[in-house]
């Protein structure tokens, strides 16, 4: 493991994570000093959008323009914010956790390189709160880096001063959307908020606001350190997405884990040779390729390059880019039924096409899973995969939760339609309103 | 036409019993009012240190906040209601915490759950008589390589099979 080709995790030990002198002794917190004293903060924004990061967090926005959307100059207003987004809840993710609890210095390095960047004058870490060893953790970074200058009043020398906080959260799925996660930090109940404006402009306070995901912000340290160039280089012209990627999996495969690989490997390379294909005795039936609100890829598609586009092309999204593995011992309609479960229970409330729509889908599918759907039951699904699509809520939530729903209609419709009585059963059995709402 | 079930209360958990914030808990939470431009956004936090304290937050700690934050009553209860870790009613010694998201659903998720369901007496949302243990289900803990994973309180524990779970609880007497 070398900095040169796994710069987000050859300082990361999760057992004793490096404290400051030993991070500093491994080129830590060399960013912030270069970044300081040799460049202009527009230059920092210059190079992280010529370097091509794109977030992590799931969505793949490219963090150079996020950042240069910011008021900068005489005339921008003095109290600016960065907002590490570091509340890791999508249902299959488990790489923020890992740079948090083995490396946090990286990421207090990157808030103060990014904070820099956009002139910020207070970043905070919104941490969610089962993520107990994180917090403390961070603490500690965040206190041994005020003590050695790194945080604080007249950061280096420099004319500009920058306070970082760890924020935790008291649960909740919505503080993960954004302006719903600003809402959080202001104490409020996490509804998200309408756009534009947008947080680069009125966020937190009112006031310039960025947020990035925690593995977006750890790349900048190291785009900062080794340029543009070789961060462009880090994919190995597998993909045009730049640098390395926290691939992972989970479900019954033979090693379950977490790697840090070029951008842009085939999804059978993670899965057959990392995670060493799936379980004595089960074989793959479909995947998720980053998270609960992704569509469901099948198994022709494990030779297409995990990047933003090409997943994007296949019909689902890359997302978080951890890979969640269904095997053929499960009935997909319990899969999404569970997963519609997390996103009923999960919705703010906020708009109606999410609060009503979410749970009429648990029920429609905990009926089909118990072999009681009534004839029409998959066209209101299709149905409300559209009414909770894109443009139709408040925010990305319900848009996000009907992808594996309407990818598992498209590719296992005959396990929907055995889920429906058969018409001798069905001349006894009454309609269900929800039916009849729509007939 | 029948009348609707009255909904359960608890008997302490109105807005109106009095409520005198511990004199810590007042330090805890001016501290924690440091760390924002604006005292609303530590009424997170301060629900948590009041829950530190009795295990749950009592109703008479919501306008006690609020006066402390400066924010009405009614804001207090809107986020605490709001919020999954933040318990408007009395729980047990312990609260377990099981991740039912997806990637422990395939892993095991259910016959965990139904093996803690079995030795405690107790579905999700309830207390066990002994006022011991409260269970509750939880999103996705974020260790989906390492399932089925739950909480007890703040300990996480990884990689749980259902005959894990009775040595597992004995740790928590």
């Amino acid at each position: 493991m070398t900095a040169e080709t796994k710069p987000l995790t050859y300082r990361v030990d999760l057992a004793t994570p490096l404290d400051i002198r030993g991070y500093e002794s491994q080129e830590g917190y060399a960013a912030v000093r270069k970044a300081l004293k040799e460049m202009q903060p527009s230059e920092v924004t210059h190079w992280v959008k010529e370097a091509n990061l794109r977030g992590r967090g799931g969505a793949g926005f490219p963090t150079g323009v996020k950042w240069g959307l910011v008021p900068m100059g005489e005339d921008a207003p003095r109290q600016k914010y960065l907002i590490c987004n570091a509340d890791e809840m999508e249902p299959g993710t488990f790489k923020d956790r890992l740079l948090m609890e083995g490396a946090p210095h990286q990421l207090v390095e990157a808030m103060i390189v990014a904070g820099y960047a956009i002139q910020a004058s207070r970043g905070y870490i919104f941490l969610r709160g089962e993520y107990v060893l994180a917090a403390e953790r961070l603490q500690r970074a965040i206190e041994e880096a005020k003590a050695a200058g790194y945080l604080g009043a007249n950061l280096l020398g420099s004319p500009w001063s920058f306070d970082l906080f760890v924020h935790t959260g008291a649960g909740r799925y919505i503080p993960g959307e954004e302006t719903a996660l600003i809402n959080s930090l202001e104490g409020r109940r996490a509804r998200p908020r309408a756009k534009p404006p947008y947080p680069q402009i009125a966020g937190l306070w009112g006031k310039p606001t960025v947020v990035n995901n925690v593995e977006t912000l750890c790349n900048v340290p190291h785009i900062v350190l080794r340029g543009i160039e070789w961060f462009r280089g880090l994919s190995q012209g597998k993909s045009k997405d730049s640098g390395t990627k926290l691939y992972g999996v989970s479900g019954r495969v033979r090693r379950p884990g977490l790697w840090e690989l070029p951008f842009g490997v085939p999804a059978r390379e993670i899965l057959e040779e990392h995670a060493g294909g799936m379980q004595e005795g089960r074989k793959l039936k479909c995947w998720l390729p980053g998270g609960a609100s992704t569509d469901f890829l099948m198994p022709e598609h494990l030779d297409l390059a995990l990047d933003f586009d090409t997943i994007a092309k296949a019909g689902s999204r890359m997302g978080t880019g951890l890979l969640t593995v269904v095997d053929d011992s499960r009935s997909i309609i319990s899969v999404v039924r569970n997963l519609e479960e997390f996103f009923a229970r999960e919705s703010c409330g906020w708009c109606t096409p999410c609060r009503d729509g979410l749970p009429w889908s648990v029920r429609l599918l905990a009926a089909l899973e118990r072999g009681e759907g009534r004839p029409g039951d998959i066209e209101i699904l299709e149905q409300l995969c559209r009414f909770l699509g894109p443009g139709r809520t408040f925010c990305a939530h319900a848009p996000g939760a009907v992808e594996p729903l309407q990818s598992a209609i498209k590719y296992f419709r005959h396990e929907f339609e055995a889920g429906i009585v058969k018409p001798a059963a069905q001349a006894v059995a009454q309609r269900t309103p929800a039916a009849q709402a729509v007939a | 036409m029948s009348t609707a079930p009255a909904r359960p209360t608890t008997e302490s958990s109105t807005a109106a019993e009095p409520y005198a914030l511990h004199v810590d808990d007042c330090a805890s939470i001016e501290e924690e009012i440091r760390h924002y431009e604006d005292p609303r956004a530590a009424s997170i936090g301060a629900l948590k240190i009041v829950q530190k304290r009795h295990g749950w937050v009592p109703g008479g700690a919501i306008p006690a906040i609020g006066r402390l934050l400066g924010i009405p009553a009614t804001d207090v209860e809107g986020v605490a209601t709001f919020y999954n870790l933040i318990f408007r009613r009395p729980v047990g010694r312990y609260v377990i915490k099981v991740c039912d998201s997806v990637a422990c659903f395939l892993t095991g998720y259910e016959e965990v759950r139904d093996e803690i369901c079995k030795q405690l007496g107790v579905g999700f949302g309830e207390t066990t008589a002994d006022g011991r243990f409260t269970l509750l289900p939880i999103c996705c803990l974020g260790a989906c390589d390492r399932g089925v994973v739950l909480m007890i309180d703040d300990d996480t524990h990884f990689g749980i099979s259902p005959q894990d779970i009775a040595r597992l609880l004995e740790r928590y007497p």
